[in-house]
């Protein structure tokens, strides 16, 4: 169990992962997300589920190569096993027939997202999809999301494709009614969408990503503030209301292990060709 | 300890035999056991104390109704293989419970030794049999016949796992579903390797497996399998042993800043992730120089006695004075021994944090003591005008936990506490639902590792009698007996 179906490179460190877990992808729903150890005794990442084939038993996961852990990930090819894979976590998405649905995807969350657009699709909405990204060579998938959307717009931050930035959405939203905003990416992004979307009373909901040891209530390392209400990312979300999420302090408390993230990742990369001159 | 001549002068019997420990100084350096263990001349001499009491009152005090002067016997008489048999005849988990339970309050406690003098020591002679026993290889017990039943487990820690190997010691077909990647539970995630080192803990979970255990890990019931799925999958029955995860806290403002960790965090990241061997082991800890607990249990005394070993000056903030402190009295020597510094009667009322988001320092509010309340637990209140700042660079909030709710909420019907979420259930275990059983912290709110072994235990039994003398689901008679 847990072997790498398949393995695909969506842009430069960002990858694709099908893997073989049939429990899980019996149950999957679009929103929720999987608890990924790599190796045996390294650590738990909460990974975002992009989607699931239930009748093939498998469910696949994005990640982005930041640290020392998916940086090993990085490494694994098809046919690898992983040491556990434990999900699906979280609650699912609410998916309705709410109109018209603004799906918004930022760099390597563009992948759960067309999860979200074709289960909202599928539930008879009119689906407008923003994929946004650093530059061109990081926005994957855009066929997929054509597929799966009435529409599509892309996004950049220094402006390689489509638009520059996401400050195009007021327009859009001015000469657009939505009755509905997904939001997943960074926290960064996720903030400033909540930020354009507020005057227009658009319900958003985002997709947080808080630190995570467990991902099933125990240990509180995720927690948010949501309303002004102490909330946990992993039994209570991951998807928040937008317009009540404490943006600034969940970017606080996602910084709050980086020296330590700073040097594990160091390590893993000096690895076996140390310079120090002591090993 | 108190009163400790007058007993050596009258007779030397009314003496336990001392346990060899690290020394204080060398232990806070390091995560080894701290208690090394009885040599076999020792376990002979302490057993030679035990009177081997007609009717034994310490049975009477032990949860799990182990054969205690019997196994003591066989140690006097170097039959060590008989005597851990004698003790896994009830008790699947000896390693871990001659180290951690509180045998102060239970079968000590009974002790006749004890009116004259020490109890015998009847948690180090279990432990050392257990002890023996893994140098020298485990016997597992044959397999029973099968009964053609099938039971779901669901949590792989005390509890769960003394019902599970109750379960398939009576012929049933048993999976245990762990949450976690590791299974243990309080005993591989809460207790420090310095109480109790997780290779131990990690052989009794093996013991249990050879047993015949299909045990399943990375398996949150409640999301990957409902407990009415788990009815629909053919499961005659199931058990509910999910502890009481959720940590709480003090509500305070100020309590999201980075370094404050809940007990549980803290705990998780050291001693289930090792992140005391950071960055060999990938998962990180961030501690300060001044560590600030809060809460007074012995969870409280684990967080602080690991932050020593971390390198920080540790204080523990409790509420009450030093007489109501709920941990065992021996941690508390223990971690004292070690550095700690405590602070009673006072209850946090404000974090404050630098510009990056990270505590610095805290507000506090003295307390004073009142009348007992009904339950007999010593009331509190502030004292106003009181507040006093302290400084602190790590917060670890160790003031209680409940229930994981994830069952509960996708447990149609399922009857539970409104106020802290336990789950309903009678002395046997048995839920509202017919066929579900539910026991440990689940139920009783967190409590200790032999309490929900005690738990585990009756609901097995009572298990077994609803599988073997009820009919199928929807038949049960009316009575329920």
């Amino acid at each position: 169990m847990y072997r790498i179906v398949s393995k695909e490179r969506l842009a430069h460190k960002q990858t694709l992962f099908e893997v073989e877990a049939p429990e899980i992808a019996a149950k999957a729903q679009p929103g929720q997300f999987l608890i990924v150890i790599p190796t045996e005794g390294g650590e738990r990442v909460p990974l975002t589920i992009c989607d699931y084939e239930a009748d093939k038993g498998t469910v696949s996961f994005a990640f982005h190569e930041v640290g020392k852990t998916t940086k090993e990930l990085g490494t694994f090819e098809k046919g690898d096993r992983l040491f556990n894979v434990t999900g699906p976590l979280g609650n699912p998405s609410q998916i309705g027939k709410y109109g018209r649905v603004l799906c918004v995807g930022g760099g390597i969350m563009i992948a759960p997202v067309l999860l979200q657009a074709k289960a909202m699709k599928a539930a008879g909405n009119h689906v407008t999809t923003v994929l946004g990204s650093r530059s061109e060579e990081f926005l994957f998938m855009r066929e997929k999301a054509a597929s799966l959307s009435d529409e599509v717009h892309l996004a950049t931050d220094d402006g390689s494709v489509g638009e520059k930035g996401l400050e195009f959405l007021t327009d859009l939203l001015k000469k657009e009614r939505f009755d509905r905003c997904v939001v997943m990416g960074p926290v960064v992004m996720m903030k400033m969408v909540s930020e354009i979307t507020r005057p227009f009373n658009l319900p958003t909901i985002v997709s947080l990503t808080p630190i995570m040891i467990d991902g099933m209530g125990m240990c509180g390392v995720c927690r948010v503030t949501v309303g002004g209400n102490m909330l946990f990312g992993c039994v209570d979300g991951p998807e928040f209301d937008g317009h009540l999420t404490n943006f600034d302090e969940l970017i606080k408390r996602q910084r709050t292990m980086l020296p330590e993230e700073r040097l594990s990742s160091i390590l893993w990369e000096n690895k076996g060709r140390c310079k120090c001159g002591r090993n | 300890m108190e009163g400790t001549e007058e007993k050596t002068a009258s007779n030397p019997m009314n003496v336990d035999v001392e346990m060899p420990r690290q020394r204080p100084k060398e232990r806070v350096k390091n995560f080894k056991e701290v208690a090394l263990g009885y040599t076999e001349e020792m376990a002979i001499q302490e057993a030679r104390r035990c009177m081997q009491c007609k009717n034994p009152p310490c049975i009477k005090g032990c949860p799990v109704d182990v054969p205690i002067p019997s196994f003591i016997d066989c140690i006097l008489q170097g039959k060590y293989a008989e005597g851990i048999a004698v003790i896994k005849t009830k008790n699947s988990l000896p390693a871990v419970c001659g180290r951690v339970c509180p045998q102060e309050g239970q079968c000590q406690m009974n002790c006749v030794r004890g009116k004259k003098g020490d109890p015998v020591n009847i948690g180090r002679l279990e432990r050392f049999l257990a002890d023996w026993e893994r140098e020298h290889g485990a016997q597992i017990p044959e397999r029973t016949p099968s009964t053609g039943k099938k039971i779901a487990v669901i949590g792989g820690g005390p509890a769960g796992l003394t019902a599970a190997a109750d379960l398939v010691k009576m012929g049933h077909a048993v999976t245990l579903f762990e949450a976690l990647h590791v299974a243990g539970g309080v005993l591989s995630y809460g207790i420090p390797e310095f109480r109790l080192p997780k290779d131990i803990v990690q052989k009794e979970i093996e013991y249990v497996q050879k047993l015949g255990v299909d045990l399943r890990l990375g398996n949150l019931i409640g999301r990957i399998h409902t407990i009415p799925e788990l009815m629909e999958q053919g499961y005659h029955a199931i058990f509910i042993s999910s502890g009481a995860g959720l940590p709480q806290w003090t509500g305070c403002p100020g309590e999201n800043l980075g370094g404050i960790y809940s007990a549980n965090e803290f705990l998780i990241r050291v001693n289930l992730m090792k992140a005391y061997n950071f960055p060999e082991q990938d998962t990180p800890i961030r501690i300060g120089k001044h560590v600030v607990v809060i809460g007074g249990g012995n969870v409280a005394m684990d967080c602080a006695r690991i932050s020593m070993r971390l390198g920080a000056k540790v204080c523990l903030n409790y509420r009450r004075s030093r007489t109501e402190l709920p941990a065992r009295r021996e941690e508390i020597e223990n971690a004292e021994e070690e550095g700690l510094m405590c602070n009673f009667l006072n209850a946090p009322a404000e974090f404050y944090g630098d510009e990056k988001g990270w505590v610095r320092s805290m507000r506090c509010t003295c307390m004073e003591l009142t009348e007992s309340d009904e339950k007999g637990r010593q009331g509190v209140k502030p004292i106003a005008c009181s507040d006093f700042e302290v400084d602190a660079d790590t917060i670890i909030v160790a003031i209680g936990q409940t229930p994981n709710p994830i069952i509960q909420r996708t447990t149609a019907g399922l009857k539970t506490d409104p106020r802290n979420g336990t789950i309903i259930v009678d002395e046997d275990g048995r839920t509202n639902l017919d066929g579900v059983f539910a026991g440990g912290d689940v139920a009783t709110g967190a409590a200790t590792v032999i309490s929900a072994m005690g738990a585990g235990k009756r609901a097995a039994k009572a298990m077994h009698e609803y599988l073997m003398n009820e009919g199928p689901r929807g038949e049960r008679p009316s009575t329920g007996n």
